[in-house]
């Protein structure tokens, strides 16, 4: 929002004279409104690892985000061509493997990856969509451009908060919008049912779609239960489905009745007790049968692991050129792979400098970050480096960009980054906006919302 | 729609209707230790409250004996007794919380903010706000119902709250006549106190200006017993929710519900037709131990043919 000496770049000039007017107290009981609204409306989430039955707000931010249209019709340009791209590499994995025949991606990277799912092994999807609904995590660095950090293909989480956080914003600042043309992101759940039902099975004209959920102690239950709400479909749980026949039904007051689309919020592992995990009561036994008979659409698609794992993110931009003959728009963050011998010998060397992630870490659980490290964390990483490996990538300690944030102390910087939620049908399509993240300790620059989090609304400005 | 789902509707509404009624039948023993009554009198009252509801077994484990200050904090605070108001009323919300995409933001945000409020309230409250609380918990539920009749579509969903609400209703009435009726100090010798007493029940249960409207004769535990059974115009009578529960049966009837709607409709007719002298004829007791038979029996269908079979989830 601010330039280098402190002034506010030229889309943001007209908020940030409104914002600096307004007192401390008058923004304090706005934000003490917003959380008791909050509260009312039950927009909570789970803490796993609490107390069961333990709801949390995540904290909300009431100072937004303010994105300039120019610089996020790059970001969608970015953002859409990268997804085509990751896309063709899944369909291509499950199909003829061409990248890993060109030798641009080393076969035991995709092939031994445990994301790789073999029983998607030559079956077709419809349209030859596997990520239906992606969240990316964008940062800027301290040259100010996006690159990507993350991304989420299997079941991303968060719109439900840029939705929410758009609609308290209207309510708490009615004015503002008045005054400033922020373009709508509230018909993201039109965008999805419509996007859902075009990849239904061939020949189903009129196809039910429902959203699978683990259940109502599910951190993300709420976004659940929210979006089917939106969308006007069933809320189902495993429990409630069964397949007769290589065909999917759910129970109902009036007897079974077909299901075409399962928009799944459920984990691949969790499915179906046939095919994965013998030992899970959240998923439909029977269900990859159906699925692989073509009766039955899953969204995202089983296996999309493969495409978002951080150890095949490093090779994402290769994906661009090779299956779209394009360079890529948004760069990635250097990353540093440390089964490679040379880049491990760096790495090791330069711990105290570096972001140390767990390939299949997610929620910012088991990272290090070298510079805010003691010397201790840092001789166990580097044991547990030596030991494996193959588990762990880095990468350099992002300059995060900052935004204006409103904490106990008035306006001041904090770290943020951005999850926009790209969806593909027939076309890609993504709202203008996304889930801001923000790290809510003072130099903190984990985001998570498992770990102190919080989040704020994110303006895109119309032309 | 999902059996789930309905099964979440339905024991939302349930719980909400328990909750009220227990506070109902708080009242009542409230009210009742207010009159000049033997202090037994009033343990007995408590006794047969706990033993209506099946719940003096449980009771005695925890207390050993009762006394009325800890029978009241048992059925109205405890956080570790399912059958409590406060439990209750955490049951209903949480099966809200499962179905909140199926009812309106509004009826979510009422039982959830009844929930949120619910937290402040435990033994702590003094002997003079515990007539505060259930008058909240009474509101609470008024308000609730209100919300959901005045915002949710009229579909299969609000058959299955209707259907919750009012199998739960008869139920409770039949338990909070059950609960008077074992009360030796209701009933028999002490005919100065009796009106007073019954007068206490129809209070409770927002009924003594609908009774002296209807019934213009001093009150007596059967004619009491008789309105808050067979009058088919008193909201809490259980001819009324059987009305109610059979014409909600009947809209969402299935392939299988056959034989649960005639029952329904069984049942809705001896309330319809019957003579009250003729269905006590051995006894109120032992009628009302009948309706509650029938009530469950009901129950178990309603859950097999609709909804989540009972011991299935």
């Amino acid at each position: 929002m601010l330039d280098a000496d402190a002034q506010a770049r030229p889309h943001c000039r007209q908020y940030w004279s409104w914002l600096t007017e307004q007192p401390r107290q008058h923004l304090a009981q706005k934000r003490a409104e917003a959380d008791a609204l909050f509260h009312r409306l039950g927009i909570t989430f789970a803490v796993y690892g609490e107390t069961a039955g333990t709801e949390r707000l995540i904290p909300f931010d009431i100072v937004p985000r303010i994105l300039p249209a120019e610089e996020w019709r790059r970001l969608e340009a970015g953002l859409k061509q990268r997804v085509r791209a990751l896309n063709a590499f899944i369909a291509d994995i499950y199909h003829d493997q061409e990248i890993l025949r060109a030798g641009r991606i080393p076969a035991e990277d995709v092939l031994c990856n445990a994301q790789y799912r073999p029983e998607m092994q030559g079956i077709d999807v419809p349209g030859g969509i596997y990520a239906h609904i992606a969240g990316i995590d964008v940062v800027r660095d301290g040259d100010g451009v996006f690159h990507v950090l993350e991304d989420n293909l299997r079941v991303p989480s968060g719109v439900s908060y840029m939705l929410e956080n758009r609609r308290m914003m209207m309510r708490l600042f009615p004015e503002l919008f008045a005054r400033h043309a922020v373009r709508p992101v509230e018909h993201y759940p039109d965008v999805l049912l419509e996007n859902l039902k075009s990849v239904a099975p061939a020949g189903i004209t009129d196809p039910a779609v429902v959203l699978l959920t683990p259940g109502a102690c599910n951190s993300a239950y709420f976004e659940h239960a929210f979006l089917a709400q939106q969308m006007g479909i069933e809320l189902v749980e495993g429990q409630d489905l069964f397949v007769r026949d290589e065909a999917l039904y759910m129970r109902t007051t009036r007897g079974p009745q077909r299901v075409h689309v399962v928009y799944r919020r459920i984990d691949d592992d969790f499915l179906d007790p046939l095919s994965f995990r013998t030992d899970s009561l959240l998923g439909v036994p029977g269900l990859l049968h159906a699925y692989r008979a073509g009766n039955v659409t899953i969204a995202n698609a089983i296996g999309t692991g493969i495409a978002d794992d951080k150890s095949i993110y490093p090779y994402v931009p290769e994906m661009v050129r090779f299956y779209l003959g394009e360079e890529p728009i948004l760069a990635n963050v250097q990353t540093w792979i440390l089964r490679n011998p040379e880049h491990r010998a760096y790495v090791l060397d330069h711990l105290p400098e570096l972001v140390v992630k767990e390939v299949h870490g997610a929620g910012g659980y088991g990272m290090l970050i070298g510079p805010a490290a003691t010397s201790l964390q840092i001789e166990e990483f580097r044991a547990r480096i030596r030991a494996h490996p193959e588990r762990y990538i880095a990468q350099p300690t992002l300059c995060l960009s900052t935004s204006p944030t409103f904490v106990d102390e008035g306006i001041a910087p904090r770290h943020v980054d951005l999850r926009p939620f790209v969806l593909s049908g027939r076309e890609i399509t993504l709202v203008p906006g996304g889930l801001t993240r923000v790290a809510l300790r003072e130099g903190s620059l984990v985001v998570n919302s498992s770990q102190g989090g919080g989040t704020k609304d994110t303006w895109v400005l119309g032309d | 729609m999902l059996s789930r789902t309905a099964d979440h509707l339905y024991w939302m509404a349930r719980y909400l209707e328990r909750a009220e009624c227990l506070a109902r039948m708080l009242d009542a023993q409230y009210r009742l230790s207010l009159l000049p009554r033997p202090p037994e009198a009033a343990l007995q009252g408590w006794t047969a409250t706990l033993v209506s509801l099946g719940m003096e077994q449980g009771f005695l484990a925890q207390h050993g004996a009762v006394t009325p200050r800890s029978a009241f904090d048992y059925l109205a605070f405890d956080r570790e007794h399912p059958g409590s108001i406060l439990r209750c009323l955490q049951a209903a919300r949480e099966n809200a919380r499962a179905v909140r995409g199926t009812i309106t933001s509004e009826v979510w945000e009422t039982l959830n903010e009844t929930w949120l409020q619910s937290r402040s309230f435990g033994t702590h409250v003094p002997e003079h706000s515990r007539g505060e609380f259930l008058e909240w918990v009474k509101y609470r539920a008024h308000l609730t119902r209100g919300v959901i009749e005045g915002t949710m579509l009229r579909d299969e969903a609000i058959c299955f709250v209707r259907i919750g609400t009012f199998l739960e209703r008869a139920d409770n009435t039949t338990r909070l006549l059950e609960a008077r009726w074992r009360d030796p100090g209701g009933s028999g010798e002490r005919l100065a106190n009796e009106a007073s007493e019954w007068g206490v029940l129809l209070r409770a249960m927002s009924a003594f200006e609908l009774y002296r409207r209807v019934c213009r004769e001093g009150v007596t535990p059967l004619r009491v017993t008789a309105l808050l059974l067979m009058r088919e115009d008193f909201p809490q009578a259980v001819h009324r929710c059987l009305d109610e529960l059979q014409s909600h049966l009947a809209a969402v009837a299935n392939d299988q519900s056959g034989d649960t709607v005639r029952r329904a409709g069984e049942l809705h007719a001896q309330f319809h037709y019957g003579r009250f002298e003729e269905l006590c004829a051995d006894g109120v007791a032992a009628f009302l131990d009948r309706v509650q038979a029938r009530l469950r029996d009901l129950g178990c269908r309603i859950a097999n043919d609709f909804l989540v079979p009972l011991g299935a989830a």
